[in-house]
């Protein structure tokens, strides 16, 4: 394929700003839409824009699955121009060019739905606001709407869902987000000290603490030239498939509660927890806040801890693979799960999914496998995938991600005796490379995780970048409720169970 | 002697739902709350305040003490094994079903007087479900008027017995059964719905009374208690030979009542509940069983 982009890997850098060639506009349409219509196997991970020498410059960063690179070009934005939206073409972009428009006035021609995606106004036109905010409507005498949240019944974040139903059924579903918006990116360009930057980077979304805070760290270390040693590197991924393996079980547990199992949802819950304790035991902290700093490791694994670990994991894997064994042959609960919430693979595609609402429509992407960083590189990872896209397939990811992230720590565990390393303290001082970026990928429990950060020429961080896997995956849940029974809602929302923080930044 | 059925009535509501919690804190391994627990709630919300919400009228305030009245005059016409119940008459069952179905009216409207969309929802579910509920009730005690004569509760009871007769047998079988199953649609648990969930577009009855609170709320727990109690009592009625004096009758509704809440917590513990949509086909299967009764006594009587 020719045209003209930057080829840059996974965690690695820094480059050079300057490096990222500048499209004229219908240049940089055409090479989008040729890129990722020829080829499934790229996605894009973030398509953003950054104030760079006074202009707006449009980034947009393609994932390309077969050879392990990112694709990077970009193009300059003047003021009321008009441009041609490429959603018409790939609906995967339709976020990324309303989160542009909001956030830097572009204007786009041809976008189904420029509506704002975090504010609850427009910034360009401020008399719309959420009050009377244009929700999408079908007309009809039979239909009703259902509105629920912003506030909603159990402990959980807020966001706005809007039914369209038809008695039970469910003709369109909406979802409008933003009431978490923080404003972590420009917090990330605005605090002074490194540390508060990796304490931000755990907060974007609270059960992704590890998956974040690693893109986080790999980002610094590439921009700083400096790179983990492979102690380091397995401990971290070891803290990951802890993460993954506590939010799976988490979640089997609170799919079993929808739909009123109480036997799974009690053995899950306390399984669960043994794995928290786990990462508590080592770091300190259940969710792993803390445990990952650039550069080093406050918490080093000791022998002691290492062994506790791999006893925890055989001895939860056995548990739950005991409960599921239940849970998936009770056949009141698979007529609850199969054939609910649908997604086939090629809405998946469409969509931009990422991460396990991905795999479990068969669609494979793993950021692990294609874009390997820290130690999964040496490490065997096999990429689980379900072919349906039901409720249950997206039970059953979970049941056997949890069996694969054990035998990967196993796995990691072997090859950490075998690195018998000092690991150094984290180094928060280490100098950044001037006009230079740097993007790093990691494969959170939900998904690709992706941060990207540019810095000035004094060497400071001048514009950050994240984006969650929930940003694609919201409009997974969307399409999946179609349909459906409204009852039906929040078991597919859970099966998916997004964040909302992690979407509203 | 009559009060004296009703009172074990009301003690037995009492016991019940925390019977239930425990039964399934038990299987979860769970510590639990005490027996006590739905007790303590409404003693707290018997002492707290009352919200309105703007958009409500009188009937959202006046429908809980209606609805729990309805059942304690349903309640009045039960028997307890030989000794009769406080109020009867010819044709009483009828008069039962729809003063338990006036009360269900009054909690439908006063969820529609909210204005919810939610509480629309529930109310729509409640009306449909407790509608396919019906005929079993009917067919049920109709079958037992045939066999017996009466068209009183305190008759059809006093007259019923179980004996060594094999269709008596399969009758009362049958009768449990669809008393059992009618129990779990009337007093909104799994696999019908699930008192303990937080998600309202899921719920049929607790979406209900999403907006009463303190006073109006505790109402309407009390009668859903008494609700479960009156089912445990009718099938103890079905299954005690009246003969019996009332040391064993007593111990037998104990054991009955236990037996019930035991069976509830375990299905509570151990399947999920149903997709709203095979809810009809679950109820109406119950009308068809009884429907098996009815047809068991015609060819009887022939």
């Amino acid at each position: 394929m020719k045209g003209s982009y930057i080829e840059i890997e996974n965690n690695s850098g820094p480059y050079r700003i300057d490096d990222i060639p500048v499209l004229p506009y219908s240049d940089f349409y055409n090479q989008t839409i040729t890129f990722m219509r020829e080829r499934d196997s790229i996605h894009c991970v973030a398509y953003f824009g950054i104030k760079y020498q006074n202009r707006i410059r449009i980034i947009c960063l393609l994932a390309d699955d077969t050879n392990g690179k990112i694709y990077g070009y970009s193009f300059i934005y003047n003021d009321n121009e008009t441009l041609d939206s490429v959603t018409k073409v790939l609906p995967q972009m339709h976020l990324f060019e309303r989160e542009v428009h909001e956030n830097f006035g572009v204007r786009y021609s041809g976008h189904p739905w420029l509506k704002p995606v975090r504010y609850s106004y427009d910034r360009l036109n401020t008399d719309q606001v959420i009050e009377n905010y244009p929700f999408y409507r079908i007309e009809g005498e039979e239909l009703h709407e259902v509105g629920v949240g912003p506030v909603h019944a159990g402990v959980i974040e807020p966001g706005h869902f809007r039914f369209i139903c038809h008695g039970e059924k469910v003709f369109h579903l909406e979802i409008q987000l933003g009431y978490q918006h923080r404003g972590v990116e420009n917090l990330m360009v605005q605090s002074v000290k490194p540390l508060q930057k990796c304490i931000l980077a755990e907060s974007v979304a609270g059960d992704t603490v590890i998956g974040h805070t690693i893109a986080h760290a790999q980002l610094i270390e590439s921009l700083a030239g400096i790179k983990a040693g492979s102690r380091l590197q397995i401990e971290r991924c070891i803290a990951l498939e802890l993460e993954r393996i506590a939010v799976h079980i988490g979640d089997t547990a609170a799919l079993c509660g929808d739909v009123a199992y109480q036997l799974g949802q009690a053995v899950c819950e306390a399984l669960r927890t043994s794995v928290i304790n786990t990462t508590q035991l080592w770091c300190g902290n259940r969710f792993g806040k803390g445990l990952i700093r650039p550069g080093g490791s406050n918490y080093p694994l000791n022998a002691e801890t290492a062994k506790k670990i791999s006893e925890m994991i055989s001895d939860t894997g056995r548990r739950f693979e005991d409960i599921t064994e239940r849970i998936f042959s009770l056949t009141s609960l698979m007529a609850r799960f199969e054939d609910i919430g649908t997604v086939t693979a090629l809405q998946a595609k469409k969509a931009g999914a990422t991460g396990m609402a991905a795999r479990s429509s068969g669609v494979a992407r793993d950021i692990r496998v294609t874009h390997p960083f820290q130690y999964y590189q040496k490490v065997n990872v096999n990429t689980i995938i379900q072919q349906k896209g039901d409720v249950l397939s997206r039970a059953l990811q979970r049941k056997e991600e949890v069996k694969e992230s054990i035998r990967i720590i196993n796995q990691l565990l072997v090859v950490w005796q075998e690195n018998p390393e000092n690991i150094s303290k984290p180094r928060y001082d280490v100098p950044l490379k001037p006009d230079s970026f740097s993007v790093s990928l990691s494969e959170g429990w939900r998904g690709e995780i992706c941060h990207a950060a540019f810095t000035s020429g004094d060497g400071k961080i001048m514009s950050y970048k994240i984006k969650d896997p929930s940003f694609h995956n919201w409009l997974m849940l969307a399409l999946a409720v179609r349909n459906q029974e409204i009852s039906d809602f929040p078991l597919c929302n859970k099966s998916f169970n997004l964040s909302y923080c992690g979407h509203d930044l | 002697m009559r009060l004296l059925g009703f009172l074990f009535l009301i003690v037995s509501a009492l016991l019940i739902p925390g019977f239930i919690l425990r039964i399934k804190s038990i299987a979860a391994g769970r510590k639990g709350p005490g027996i006590w627990q739905p007790y303590r709630d409404i003693a707290i919300l018997f002492a707290k305040g009352q919200v309105f919400s703007n958009t409500t009228g009188l009937i959202f305030q006046i429908a809980p003490a209606i609805n729990l009245s309805c059942i304690i005059a349903a309640a009045m016409l039960l028997p307890f094994g030989r000794y009769g119940s406080l109020i009867s008459f010819d044709g009483d069952f009828v008069y039962f079903l729809y003063i338990l179905a006036l009360g269900r009216f009054f909690s439908i409207i006063s969820a529609l007087d909210t204005g919810s969309s939610f509480e629309g929802m529930g109310a729509s579910r409640e009306a449909l479900f407790s509608m396919l509920a019906e005929p079993a009730f009917f067919i049920l005690f109709a079958a037992l008027a045939i066999v017996t004569g009466h068209t009183s509760f305190s008759g059809i009871f006093s007259e019923y017995t179980i004996s060594g007769d094999h269709n008596i047998l399969i009758m009362t079988l049958i009768g449990v059964f669809v008393l059992f199953q009618s129990s779990l649609v009337e007093t909104c648990r799994v696999p019908v719905d699930d008192p303990k969930t937080h998600l309202e577009l899921t719920m049929i009855h607790e979406v209900m009374i999403l907006d009463n609170s303190g006073f109006d709320k505790a109402l309407i727990h009390i009668a859903t208690y008494l609700k479960q109690a009156m089912y445990g009592l009718l099938i103890y009625n079905l299954i005690t030979p009246f003969k019996l004096n009332l040391v064993f009758q007593i111990i037998i509704f104990v054991l009955v009542q236990a037996l019930y809440a035991i069976t509830a917590g375990l299905i509570e513990s151990f399947r999920a509940r149903n997709k709203m949509n095979r809810n009809p086909k679950f109820i109406l299967t119950i009308s068809a069983v009884a429907w098996i009764a009815f047809v068991i006594i015609l060819i009887l009587k022939k």
